[in-house]
């Protein structure tokens, strides 16, 4: 069987179980595009050993008749989740090198569930950034192309790598994380699915942290189906992490029905931007029209702190990234600056920390440090506390009214050139997470699905917003709205 | 609220990072941009507002305050830049 890369976790899966192929077949397949996929920089380590051993064990496991949800699919890892043993650096030169002694929770649940790790995923350096260009290993590249235009576009970030790859088919899906939008924002300029579940689904253990009150893992997928798939695999209680949510996880794929008659779909006013490209503005309006054809209940709402959603969110993930990211001191994992004679402790601390964040990170580093500092903790950050409860209200309200779930664009714009944003103020980069970010301070889960391509021929994508806990039913609503957004472009090889 | 260069040059020192001299100005200026961007939230009414602090409404879980771990000496020590006769080893730090 040729062109195995191609498939999605639910085919492949179906293949195995029938024993039409092997986990072996698949996952060199996917060795073999990964290989051939050096110009998209996505894949930044291969693991091409522990992969085929992992695949040949699940081959075993899958003769034996013990195949459990995900054995024997390949699939890409972002580099922020620490794996055993192999590097893990949140795409940081500050990093360089460290190889975990463990294994993170979420990635440790996926080789239990048989998955196969192919190896590891670019992104944007401490997941902080929406272009994947903020990265020790260079920019990721999208797999995309405008019609008739050679221009590199990104994959978005900070999940690029993560979304480049499962878009040009170099693994089956891959792991993701999002703390105002990088599952979600990559997916929509991929052609790709990604969900960002309910804050506390998956365990933050092992995955370096950026914005803890944020972080949230997630799969990104070919299909709603292989989101449901891997999303069960990657949730549960952890009690290495005090704010995982002792749930039960459901049968999400059980979940998809598709009907999704008589539910209540809110259409929030505030994300209707004064100069919304009409690409955007279309894509919304057709896809609340294919939500209503499938018997949804269309109605308008208001989330009236919208707008005060990006400005809450940059002051409370610098702040919390200044104090999360005060462990790389140059002492314990990580690289240290070559000192001078006569430096003491406090020159290796700055000196390693110059030299070892990018320029995003330490802006953000600093930003933070400023909001927190004396004087000002008040009126910043306890301030931004404040307005985040407000924002969560907003949806509280609405699902209280009886919505059951909400329609809005994923991002306010297709994919851009790489380089496009260099010389724009970091305000006008942060724009980019507009629609996706106020979830990530209600702790809600939000779903992108591709939906549509724009004149140039790029994908764009829309978002659902659930209620907490409830992704199960908000992957029925996506399913039902993949279904009848029949979306199937794909990126015309060109790497 | 305009940041200048020393209190750039403040926050600097106090985030651990070392900004050469020169570049304090354009640092100084993208604080600016960004602090003038969060400036928005004055807008908001908070009187009385709890700052958020979960999702859900839930008790951080307690748990049996017992040793778990341990014994790894080795393993803590194996990614250190500077770790000599299983200490991690730093620039002197008291005169």
């Amino acid at each position: 069987m040729s062109d195995l890369n191609k498939l999605g976790l639910a085919e492949a899966r179906d293949l195995l179980r029938k024993g039409e192929t092997t986990s072996v077949e698949l996952t060199e397949s996917c060795l073999k595009a990964i290989d051939a996929a050096g110009a998209l920089n996505a894949f930044v380590t291969k693991t091409p050993e522990i992969a085929l051993d992992r695949a040949k064990a699940a081959d075993a496991r899958i003769a034996a008749g013990d195949a459990p949800a995900m054995c024997g699919l390949p699939i890409g890892v972002k580099d922020v989740f620490c794996t055993k043993g192999v590097t893990s650096q949140a795409a940081s030169g500050i990093l360089e090198g460290f190889k975990p002694e463990y294994e993170s929770t979420v990635t440790q649940q996926l080789q239990d569930a048989g998955a196969v790790m192919l190896g590891k995923l670019n992104m944007d350096e401490f997941a902080m950034g929406s272009s994947n260009e903020n990265s020790t290993y260079g920019a990721a590249i999208s797999p995309w192309k405008r019609a008739g235009d050679d221009t590199n576009l990104t994959p978005g970030g900070s999940s690029g790598g993560s979304a480049a790859a499962v878009a040009a088919d170099l693994c089956l899906a891959a792991t993701g994380t999002d703390t105002g939008g990088s599952i979600r924002q990559p997916a929509a300029f991929t052609g790709t699915v990604g969900i960002k579940p309910t804050y506390g689904r998956c365990s933050r253990w092992g995955v370096v942290s950026y914005a803890s009150s944020l972080d949230q893992a997630g799969p990104m997928t070919k299909s709603v189906r292989d989101a449901a798939i891997m999303l069960e695999a990657m949730c549960g209680h952890d009690a290495k992490d005090s704010t995982s949510a002792d749930l039960a996880v459901p049968n999400f794929e059980a979940m998809l029905t598709g009907d999704i008659k008589g539910k209540k779909i809110g259409i929030p006013k505030e994300y209707r931007l004064d100069g919304m490209p009409e690409d955007i503005a279309k894509l919304w309006d057709d896809g609340t029209a294919m939500l209503k054809a499938a018997g949804a209940e269309i109605v308008d709402i208001s989330l009236p702190h919208t707008k005060y959603a990006l400005p809450a969110y940059y002051v409370i993930a610098p702040a919390e990234a200044s104090s999360n990211l005060a462990r790389y001191d140059g002492v314990r994992y990580g690289q240290r600056a070559t000192l001078s004679a006569g430096d003491g402790i406090t020159e290796m601390y700055e000196k390693t920390r110059a030299a070892g964040f990018g320029a995003e990170v330490q802006r953000r580093i600093m930003v933070g440090t400023y909001v927190l500092s004396a004087g000002f903790y008040d009126a910043y950050y306890n301030r931004a506390r404040r307005v985040r409860s407000l924002i969560k209200k907003d949806f509280e309200d609405a699902f209280a009214a009886g919505i059951d779930a909400i329609l809005a664009p994923t991002t306010p714009s297709a994919a851009f050139g790489l380089g496009e944003m260099k010389d724009a103020d970091p305000v006008k980069m942060y724009l980019n997470d507009v629609f996706t970010v106020t979830l990530n301070l209600a702790g809600l889960p939000g779903v992108a699905v591709p939906t549509g391509v724009d004149a140039q021929g790029l994908p764009l994508g829309l978002q659902l917003i659930g209620k907490p806990w409830e992704e199960g039913d908000l992957l029925n609503t996506a399913y039902a709205l993949e279904q009848a957004a029949g979306f199937v472009a794909k990126p015309q090889k060109w790497w | 609220m305009s940041i200048d260069q020393s209190t750039a040059a403040k926050v600097a020192k106090l985030a651990r990072i070392k900004v050469e001299e020169d570049a304090l100005p354009a640092l100084a200026e993208e604080f600016n941009n960004i602090l003038g961007f969060i400036e928005q939230l004055n807008e908001v009414d908070v009187d009385g507002v709890e700052p958020m602090t979960s999702v859900t409404p839930q008790r951080l879980k307690r748990r049996v305050d017992e040793v778990t771990d341990g014994n790894q000496q080795e393993k803590v020590l194996a990614n250190a830049p500077d770790a000599r006769e299983g200490f991690f080893a730093v620039p002197k730090v008291v005169e």
